[in-house]
């Protein structure tokens, strides 16, 4: 036999798996056969992208963000202005969107690099508490507590109108959904990637053998927020309205549980939680409209006493004190 | 001006008297609780409710805040808690957090949403004002009372932290778990009895300053922000360091919100941030410590 290299191993994660595209296809069937769930299909695939986004922060890069939010409204407020004032065309105004998000974020890296936990953890969840606030005090931009409105979305590459049943807006979605999973898939398999997962594991070690941490973390920070902004651009065009609601801290946490629900460092966990979340958020707040965080509360509570790794794992529930890495 | 540093002063000590409980718990424990905000809204309620269907006192009110949260704080300690200690830091916030949501909606399902209001007794409600020069200094009672409570509680708790043996045992066990629980120093109880009191001084913090922070079933997600502001700048090693960040907090957020009201909290989370650009780990850091 020939000589396993290390890159086989390091390509093996990264090569397509055959049930990957069916998996891909099932939403659009979805919303093709039922256009009624476009709406919870369309929030799902919007919060699966922020999910993604926050997964190559947390799950890939080992930095915990409480405030994740602040580039999801950057982006949502960006596309929303520019939609007002520039051109109403969604894909510029998309491409617009991440590149404010990725600034934003490029400028934040620089305040998690140092630090412990904890410090970090404030400072994310500082910096998208100011942005909230100033979002508030520019009432004359982003129209304050009302939120932006008249927002007048042009058709989607000059085709496709934004229709009221909204399954425009679900096809959309689901399209940037894809072509986001198909990047970051190709992102966090190369190199690059493994780079990220090398700080994550160990910081000291991966400067060590010669990486550099700082830039690294900056770039990969830069690379999720503008993903997190196309998340927040997507939001704005399938419903032609903003609200500061984007920014706030309940936005981040949503984002945090989705990722953890689904698993950390596994882009589909950021899609499967975004997907139970929603629907979980969907069939509760039907049945209790108010309390529902109560359910969402002991959930976690329950989740967490019995370790988050079981719930991707289902054959490791009945085993007793079994260890789980 | 004098007034307006009256106020952020008092504003300081109270956050000073709810998040030292947290401070106390991440040093010793490592643990980011999340829901200690639900333990001073436990107590903000505890006082409402015994004053209004009982006619409890207000004085009296207070100290059976603290008994009450300190109880609910040593229960859950024992029941839940103590399995989280050695998780990854990122269940123990989704835990707290958990924990959080549910204290919030069960209060809003038992009690109701809307803000409560404590009828302060009446020599609570007056203020004195006092002259110097061309400046005037407006002093309300009430927050006369929080001063001079928060102030012998920090003697208390330095004289504990210092002085008697279960401070010494509690610091021994912050620096090194493992060398104190071998030296015979039984880690567990230490571990429920502070949380408990922590618990308890957060409930203190409730009943006294819900009528200066307003008290509804948001309370724990309103203020957790501030109460890790307070840990994050003020560092875990010590007493002063909460006490000072949370005199700073104070200040900045009363001057803040009266001559800038219109931005709200902005001036408080950039000074946060930028104490912790220039010291990410907060402001008083023990050399050596872990």
């Amino acid at each position: 036999m020939t000589t396993i290299t290390v890159q086989d191993v390091l390509h093996r994660r990264a090569r397509l798996r055959p049930w990957e595209p069916l998996l891909w296809l099932a939403p659009f069937l979805v919303v093709a056969a039922f256009p009624g769930t476009s709406f919870l299909i369309n929030q799902m695939a919007i919060m699966a992208v922020f999910a993604i986004s926050l997964d190559l922060v947390l799950g890939y890069t080992g930095i915990m963000s409480l405030g994740h939010a602040a580039f999801f409204g950057m982006g949502a407020f960006a596309a929303g202005l520019f939609a007002k004032f520039v051109m109403p065309e969604p894909i510029v105004g998309l491409l617009f969107a991440m590149g404010v998000g990725g600034l934003t974020a490029f400028l934040c890296s620089f305040t998690i690099l140092r630090g412990s936990e904890l410090t970090v953890v404030m400072v994310t969840l500082g910096v998208s508490l100011i942005l909230l606030e100033i979002g508030n005090y520019m009432t004359w931009l982003t129209g304050g507590a009302d939120g932006l409105q008249g927002i007048m979305m042009g058709p989607v590459l000059g085709v496709f109108p934004f229709t009221f049943d909204g399954v425009t807006a679900a096809y959309y979605s689901l399209a940037i959904l894809l072509v986001f999973l198909f990047i970051c898939r190709r992102i966090v398999g190369s190199p690059f990637g493994n780079s990220l997962r090398a700080i994550r594991d160990n910081r000291l070690r991966a400067a060590a053998i010669g990486i550099d941490t700082h830039r690294r973390i900056v770039m990969g920070y830069t690379l999720a927020g503008a993903v997190a902004a196309a998340a927040g651009a997507v939001q704005t065009h399938s419903m032609s309205f903003v609200s500061l609601e984007a920014f706030s801290f309940e936005k981040s946490a949503d984002v945090l549980l989705m990722v953890v629900i689904g698993g950390t460092g596994w882009l589909y966990g950021g899609v499967m939680g975004a997907v139970v979340f929603s629907g979980l958020h969907h069939v509760l707040s039907d049945l209790t409209p108010q309390y529902w965080t109560f359910w969402v509360g002991l959930f976690l509570v329950i989740l967490m006493r019995v370790g988050r790794d079981r719930l991707i794992r289902p054959w490791t529930w009945f085993k007793t004190g079994g260890s789980h890495d | 001006m004098l007034t307006i540093l009256f106020d952020g002063v008092a504003y300081g000590m109270l956050l000073f008297v709810l998040a030292i409980g947290l401070s106390v718990t991440l040093g010793l424990m490592n643990f980011i609780n999340l829901a200690h905000g639900a333990f001073a809204m436990a107590g903000g309620y505890v006082t409402v409710l015994l004053m209004r269907h009982y006619g409890v006192p207000f004085l009296l009110c207070v100290p059976i805040a603290f008994v009450v949260t300190a109880a609910m704080g040593a229960v859950l300690e024992r029941i839940l808690y103590r399995a989280m200690y050695d998780k990854p830091a990122l269940d123990q916030v989704l835990f707290s957090i958990g924990l959080a949501f549910i204290a919030v909606t069960i209060v809003d399902y038992s009690i109701g949403s809307s803000e409560q209001i404590i009828q302060l007794p009446q020599w609570l409600r007056g203020r004195t004002e006092l002259v110097f020069g061309d400046h005037v200094l407006a002093m309300g009672h009430y927050r006369l009372l929080i001063i001079a409570v928060c102030i012998a509680l920090t003697f208390v708790l330095q004289y504990i932290l210092t002085r008697t043996r279960f401070g010494s045992r509690l610091r021994a066990a912050v620096d090194d778990q493992r060398v104190a629980d071998g030296l015979g120093i039984n880690v567990n109880v230490i571990f429920l009895s502070t949380f408990a009191v922590g618990s308890g001084l957060a409930g203190v913090g409730g009943a006294l300053g819900s009528e200066v922070l307003g008290l509804d079933p948001t309370f724990p997600f309103k203020f957790m922000i501030y109460f890790l502001i307070v840990v994050a700048i003020g560092g875990t090693s010590s007493l002063s360091g909460p006490l000072l960040a949370s005199l700073i907090l104070g200040i900045a957020d009363v001057t803040g919100k009266y001559y800038m009201p219109k931005l709200g909290s902005f001036i408080v989370y950039a000074v946060m941030i930028v104490i912790l650009l220039w010291r990410p780990e907060g402001l008083f850091v023990k050399r050596g410590a872990r």
